[in-house]
């Protein structure tokens, strides 16, 4: 029988491990897998499901053009967690950063054998980096490459690794299903497929959720066609930690966000303009803006006065000149490519042109496109810079996610490490890449390598569980049901008005999101406040937030295309809400130039120096949030000045 | 820049089930118009929300007929620029035409192995079932850490 709109047909399916999305953490996941359940000689099923298509899926969509984490020879992992830890102002795990600085460079290998175009030396061409070629380097811990097809070839080889029959496509997971003996335990998973009227419900002893990180939870800073112009990709609408709080599992430093200084309007990348061409950043007055503000950093002793100081202060730096009226804030690729061309033959000056725009069209067409309407040629014309609307992740350069169990060698405390490497919480659900919070800076190349340390345990955890067999905590049909509540919706009061949008029943996905991305934007340091929030417009936010968490039930589908909308648009809202919940618990602005909190707008070291954790309670609706200590695992003295 | 499909190119993908810019695009944006109800055009695709698209250009580098392009978005950027890429096996080639008319063209390296070749396990060593209890190495890395870094800096092991 196959299903219709109103009535989809509901396929059940049982699986031992169970990877939701198809990013670059499952990519990795994908690959590590076989040899392991080879080696078991057990019949380990595995199934892949993804809402988008693996070769394109994910944040690497349109490309990278650099790997951000590759450690190389000349670097030891404890620099790596250092790093990470400074520039997230401190509260980190050095246990998973540091092991994923040991373990990241393999993945990096694999790539490169896989057909990566990784860029070498001069004397080094043809040399692989595992053999010793030294790479580009745009960046202490980054290499340059030539990535448009960076997610075709890693999908290709995760999809090979897997087999095709074990993977399904376009199938959005909505929500995962506790165990019904063990509510501390996962046992599955549904969601529907948006190409089809079928609904899917797994069973599974272990699964590995990654679904990238959070955007568009925030008012963007274009709201008409270019809403979907946002920096990190529009479609990661935060099911990673939506789904994983529903479940039971504690979440860490959702108050962490991400705001990055970009080329205004297209969001195109600046690394390569900082660190490969020397640019520098200005005020409208051609004021290097870190230079004059510099004692600024002497407020946020130690983040501050490292060497290299926390992105969210470089932030904050800028941030003062645009809230004294001496904006716009420019790079100056002028007077950077002028003088490199000082030094450079005609040839060169070509083929540094070709890699400034490289760098766009690897991975912000955008971008480009912004640069070629507005006439923008770099060596002629410098470009605003602007801070982005707020971004939630774990991968990139945000630490927000879920609390991990890490590696047990490496004197981390005990609490640290409670099973399963990457299980969170609740016995069974692992996570990694954008999921695995209080770490951060892992980028393309650490979260394949995280989705590969997860699925080595994961295989561990189903031979340790052979005798366990999982039994949903609700009915499939309770659970089919709410997932088609939507369609419902529409069905049901689709006739009450003549215009299809505008119904007293039922709010389309749409005008939900802008209401919660007003009131995030408004109440919660978005961009209309200069990312400024207070105890009591957080307590206008809850109260808002609370009435748009109920009004969701009322979400309409139209097709299965806005299904899929009105489901993410529910993860966005409990994703907001924890970043909400985490901002008003933590009674310090940690990370100033990311958001402020004007009634403690400072670091406090002596009461904040701490994680802060929380659970919710999907029955009471409620969020528990709590202090965790802190502990260093390598020294941070050696980054100071 | 959202991605608009020219009329004339676009043969919705000689009406197989699936047509390539509904396969790829990863914020299921593209979608193929069967019989003309909501565009006009009837098996062709389009753009069923503008104003969600990430210009990842996923679609345009896919389409056969080369009959997607973008337009960038209309609330931010001056008209007349575009960006247009030829994807090939191993290379793409990017023409870029400003507003005042300048045009500019790279090519790139996208891949240094032919599509499909990949051998994911191929002179790999198998797996070692007595590692797997190490909650670190990989499966290719015989037991062994990848990378070992100076113990010296593990603090708390001192
Ligand atoms: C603009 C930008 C620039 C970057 N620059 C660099 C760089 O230069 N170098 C670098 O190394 N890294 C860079 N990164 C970081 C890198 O892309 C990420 O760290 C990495 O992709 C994160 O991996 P992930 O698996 O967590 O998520 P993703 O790779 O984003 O994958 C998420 C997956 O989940 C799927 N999914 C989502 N929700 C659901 C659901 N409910 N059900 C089923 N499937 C779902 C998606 O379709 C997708 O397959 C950049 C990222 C961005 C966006
Ligand atoms: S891929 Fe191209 S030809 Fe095929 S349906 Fe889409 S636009 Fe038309
Ligand atoms: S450019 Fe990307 S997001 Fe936009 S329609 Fe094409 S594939 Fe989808």
């Amino acid at each position: 029988m196959s299903g219709t709109f109103e009535t989809p047909e509901v396929i059940e399916e049982t699986v031992d491990i169970l990877l939701i999305g198809g990013g670059m953490g499952a990519c990795g996941a994908a690959y590590e897998l076989g040899p392991w359940i080879k080696a078991s000689g057990e019949d380990i099923k595995v199934k892949l499901v993804d809402k988008a298509a693996m070769d394109r899926s994910g944040a690497v969509a349109q490309g990278l053009s650099a790997i951000n984490t590759y450690i190389g020879t000349e670097q030891d992992p404890a620099d790596y967690a250092r790093m990470v830890s400074n520039d997230l102002m401190g509260i980190t795990r050095d246990d998973l950063a540091y092991d994923l600085g040991r373990h990241v460079d393999d993945s990096v290998h694999l790539f490169e054998e896989w057909g990566l175009p990784i860029w070498k030396q001069p004397g080094d061409e043809g040399k692989a980096l595992k053999d010793g070629g030294m790479p580009v380097r745009s960046g202490k811990w980054q290499i340059m490459i030539n990535g448009e097809s960076y997610k075709w070839i890693v999908a290709e080889a995760a999809k090979k690794a897997l087999g095709t029959e074990n993977i399904q496509e376009r199938v959005f997971i909505v929500k995962l299903v506790n165990d019904k003996n063990d509510p501390k335990r996962i046992a599955g998973a549904v969601g529907f497929s948006t190409r089809e009227n079928k609904i899917y419900v797994y069973t599974f002893k272990a699964c590995l959720l990654v679904c990238g990180g959070a955007v568009n939870i925030f008012r963007p800073r274009s709201v008409g066609e270019g809403t979907g112009r946002a920096w990190y990709p529009v479609w990661n609408s935060g099911s990673t930690y939506s789904m994983a709080a529903e479940a039971g599992a504690e979440l860490t430093m959702m108050e962490n966000r991400f705001v990055p200084a970009r080329f205004k309007d297209g969001y195109g990348p600046v690394g390569a303009w900082f660190l490969l061409f020397k640019a520098k950043a200005t005020n409208a007055f051609g004021e290097v803006y870190m230079d004059k503000n510099k004692e600024l950093l002497n407020d946020y002793p130690p983040y501050g006065l490292a060497k290299v100081p926390a992105s969210c202060l470089r932030n904050h730096l800028m941030m003062k000149e645009m809230r004294e009226g001496r904006g716009p804030i420019y790079m100056d690729t002028v007077a950077a490519l002028g003088k490199l061309a000082e030094t450079m033959t005609p040839k060169e000056i070509k083929h540094l042109e070709a890699e400034a725009w490289e760098d766009f069209l690897d991975m912000c067409i955008g971008q480009a496109g912004v640069w070629a309407g507005e006439n923008i040629e770099p060596e002629k014309t410098n470009s605003e810079l602007m801070p982005t609307e707020p971004y939630l992740l774990g991968s990139h350069s945000g630490c927000c996610g879920i609390w991990v169990s890490g590696p047990t060698d490496l004197g981390a405390p005990e609490a640290w490490s409670w099973g399963y490497r990457s299980m969170t919480t609740i016995k069974g659900l692992f996570t990694a890449a954008d999921g695995v919070g209080a770490s951060g800076h892992k980028f393309s190349s650490g979260s394949h390598a995280e989705g590969r340390l997860a699925a080595k345990a994961m295989v561990q955890y189903v031979l340790d569980n052979k005798d366990y067999t999982p039994e949903l905590d609700t009915s499939v049909e309770e659970l089919t049901g709410d997932i088609y509540q939507p369609v419902r919706n529409y069905l049901e009061h689709k006739d009450y008005s003549t215009a299809i949008d505008v119904n007293p029943n039922y709010i389309t996905p749409k005008m939900l999101q802008f209401r919660l991305q007003k009131i995030m934007d408004e109440y919660v340091a978005g961009v209309a406040t200069m990312y400024q929030t207070n105890a009591k417009m957080m307590e206008v936010a809850e109260h808002k937030l609370g009435m748009l968490k109920e009004d969701a039930q009322k979400m309409r589908a139209k097709d299965l295309h806005e299904l899929l909308r009105a489901w993410e648009n529910y993860h966005r809202i409990l994703t907001a809400e924890a970043h909400m919940k985490h901002i008003q618990f933590r009674e310090e602005s940690r990370y100033p130039g990311f958001y402020y909190r004007m009634d403690f707008n400072l670091v406090d070291e002596e009461n904040w120096k701490c994680f802060v954790n929380s659970t919710y309670d999907k029955s009471t609706q409620t969020w528990n949030c709590f202090k965790v200590e802190h502990v260093d695992v390598v020294d941070k003295s050696v980054l100071m000045k | 820049m959202p991605t608009f499909v020219r009329t004339e190119k676009c043969d919705g993908c000689k009406g197989q089930d699936r047509t390539a810019c509904m396969y790829i695009c990863p914020h299921d944006l593209m979608k193929l118009d069967k019989d003309g109800s909501e565009t006009g055009h009837a098996m062709k695709s389009f753009n069923q929300e503008p104003e969600q698209c990430w210009e990842c250009y996923s679609c345009i580098k896919i389409c056969p007929q080369n009959a997607i392009e973008a337009r960038a978005y209309a609330d931010i950027v001056p008209m007349g620029g575009s960006v247009q890429p030829l994807r090939g096996t191993d290379s793409i080639m990017w023409t870029i035409k400003f507003r005042n008319g300048t045009m500019k063209r790279f090519k790139f390296p996208i891949r240094t192995t032919p599509e499909g070749s990949i051998q994911p396990y191929e002179g790999k060593p198998e797996a070692d079932i007595a590692n797997i209890k190490e909650d670190k190495g990989f499966f290719n890395n015989e037991g062994k850490i990848p990378y070992m870094g100076n113990p010296d800096e593990l603090i708390l092991l001192k």
